[in-house]
């Protein structure tokens, strides 16, 4: 989809505030801003993982916390056996695709599974299964039970300080950049095109000779895999797995990133991740029941705002 | 021996509870195909509506009343303010909307009453254990659950099959669109299901209070457990839904209380506690797998 003028100076403005962030929380001494923004880059590459699925191929996954978590508790838990382990494991160049991997290949078995059903059972299940590594991560009390895992050091990355937020504010923007850049080929591919025609209308892919299962499975794998480099960081980030990374709200929250920026169009689940970041952290500063204001919020974008934030900036 | 007639019970009863809230859910889908995670909320409410109203009133059938009005009539309310406005969307419309609605539930509950757990044991004429057998020993009121539980599946099932509303909501479960085409007044159907779907929630809300800690959040760990029964029994179908509930109660209840045991036999104490609690808590959504692997549309489709 071709942008808008409109959306295109959005996105550039967007871009440049984004870039200069740690400069701008400096200069109004608010080092927590630059925590905020490795925040929102993180779940945006959550929220863009999703959009492949639900925008894309119009598969509504309620369990996509599960991928987000996994990819998290991949590299808490090869940091807290570091001791036993060759030394590498802590170095980010082999626990981040780890934290890739894990996801992925526990996505092609779930998946495969999921994918068997459609609609609402889709909907029903993965959040079924999503919610089966969460009790099985809150039963684990090796790995910290209830009150999650925490973590004495980032991993290891060359030529960065593991303290250094705003070193890691640019590792995880860097990280955003090239995910949006794969989605992008995605999207323009065949097999994009063949993801977005599943989505339209499933039947006629069949009727064209060409099998929607290996390809909505492909897509549920690449997004958890995705999704797990988010988890990863967002572990980096705070030091510390925490169950709630797998919860059912996360899922949810998710979903309303994708649905709130705009469906199907990857700008939209980035600015909808911003959002509701921010959205987040401004309602907590204001009272501690921000969920009874985020609720009808949640309502009202449902049943007012079908296009979203994205779509909104496009016009017409 | 004792120890398994009594975990049987205890899955009979866990199942008939499941069964109470998945047969108002899936009641819903099947006539409305809307997908309400606000369910579990219904849930909550009617277990502290009844923990409070018993508090204050010291008796325990008014707090059931209690209950039952108050999940009853925040559905209905629930229903006229928002779902209806979803029932032409897509289920991500649907899911989106009712977990804001989730949300709200949870966080207005706690502000009003605390974050505190409230407790509320059974009544005085319902506790205390009865003889079972000869030397089994069963607390009254779980036995009182299920007998209730049974009572409203078997009141449903007459409800269902042998009356004039049963027909439309048989009907409109198979041929949704030709009911309204009949002529039927389909508002006034759906409001009545969501009603009914509602007080089955309230009640399983109110009976479950006395048994755990009423407390927020308490409706989506069973809401999440309901959907593995749905998707286990079949999507719309209530008989689905009871043969699920009951599967799901049992199994669930049974591994939990032999898993880590029987693992002991094979592994050091502190590794079989670990893994039995997790693969304990894994075992439905494993027994779903199953289930999804042999039947891709659950036991019992409705719409078949």
């Amino acid at each position: 989809m071709r942008e808008s003028k409109r959306q295109i100076a959005v996105l550039a403005v967007a871009a440049a505030l984004f870039a200069a962030l740690p400069a701008i929380a400096a200069a109004m001494a608010r080092p927590d801003f630059v925590t905020l923004g490795s925040q929102v880059a993180i779940m945006a590459i959550a929220a863009a993982s999703l959009d492949l699925l639900m925008g894309r191929t119009g598969l509504p996954s309620f369990g996509h916390a599960a991928w987000l978590g996994l990819g998290g508790y991949t590299v808490g838990v090869l940091a807290f056996h570091q001791a036993d382990l060759p030394w590498f494991v802590t170095q980010a160049w082999f626990a981040w695709p780890m934290a890739i991997i894990v996801p992925a290949v526990l996505a092609a078995g779930i998946g495969a599974l999921c994918l068997r059903t459609s609609g609402i059972s889709f909907i029903m299940i993965t959040l079924a299964f999503a919610q089966m590594f969460f009790f099985l991560f809150i039963a684990l009390k090796a790995y910290g039970g209830d009150d999650g895992l925490s973590m004495r050091r980032r991993n290891a990355l060359p030529g960065i300080a593991p303290r250094d937020d705003v070193a890691f504010f640019y590792v995880c923007l860097v990280a955003l950049v090239l995910v949006l850049f794969l989605l992008r080929r995605i999207a323009a591919s065949r097999f994009g095109a063949v993801l977005d025609g599943i989505r339209q209308n499933e039947w006629r892919m069949m009727a064209i000779g060409l099998s929607p299962y290996p390809y909505k499975l492909a897509a549920f794998v690449i997004s958890a895999a995705i999704a797990g480099l988010a988890g990863a960081l967002h572990v980096n980030l705070f030091r510390f797995a925490s169950p709630d990374l797998l919860h059912w709200t996360m899922s949810g929250e998710l979903m309303v990133m994708v649905v709130l920026g705009g469906l199907g169009s990857l700008w939209g689940a980035v600015f909808g991740a911003a959002a509701m970041v921010l959205l987040h952290s401004l309602l907590a500063q204001w009272t501690e029941h921000w969920q009874i204001v985020l609720g009808p919020i949640l309502v009202a974008v449902v049943l007012l705002a079908r296009r979203g934030l994205w779509g909104a900036l496009g016009g017409k | 021996m004792t120890l398994l007639l009594e975990q049987l019970l205890n899955g009979l009863q866990f199942g008939v509870m499941l069964f109470l809230m998945a047969a108002g859910l899936t009641l819903v889908f099947g006539i409305m195909g809307l997908i309400n995670l606000a369910h579990g909320s219904l849930y909550m409410i009617g277990a502290y509506a009844a923990a409070w109203a018993t508090q204050q009133t010291g008796s325990f059938l008014l707090g059931l009343g209690a209950g039952l009005a108050a999940a009853a009539l925040v559905g209905m309310a629930l229903e006229a303010a928002i779902l209806r406005r979803l029932y032409q969307r897509d289920h991500l419309d649907q899911v989106l909307a009712t977990f804001g609605v989730i949300l709200f539930c949870n966080e207005a509950v706690a502000m009003i009453f605390g974050r505190q757990p409230l407790m509320a044991g059974p009544p005085p004429w319902l506790s205390g254990a009865v003889e079972i057998v000869p030397g089994v020993p069963y607390p009254v009121y779980r036995l009182a659950i299920i007998a209730t539980g049974l009572a409203v599946a078997g009141g449903l099932y007459l409800l269902i099959a042998h009356t004039r509303i049963g027909m439309l909501v048989r009907a409109g479960a198979t041929h949704r669109d030709l009911v309204g085409a009949l002529g039927v007044r389909v508002g006034l159907l759906f409001t009545t299901v969501f009603g009914l779907g509602a007080l089955l929630a309230g009640l399983a809300g109110a009976l479950t209070g006395p048994l755990l800690a009423v407390q927020v959040g308490m409706g989506e760990r069973i809401l999440i457990t309901t959907f593995v029964v749905i998707v286990i029994g079949g999507l719309g179908s209530v008989r689905g839904a009871l043969a699920g509930a009951l599967l799901v109660g049992m199994v669930d209840t049974l591994t939990r209380a032999y898993l880590p045991t029987g693992l002991r036999a094979m592994l050091p104490p502190s590794d079989a506690d670990a893994l039995g609690a997790g693969l304990s808590s894994m075992a439905i959504f494993i027994l779903m797998a199953v289930v999804l692997l042999w039947r891709p549309r659950g036991l019992f489709p409705a719409h078949a």
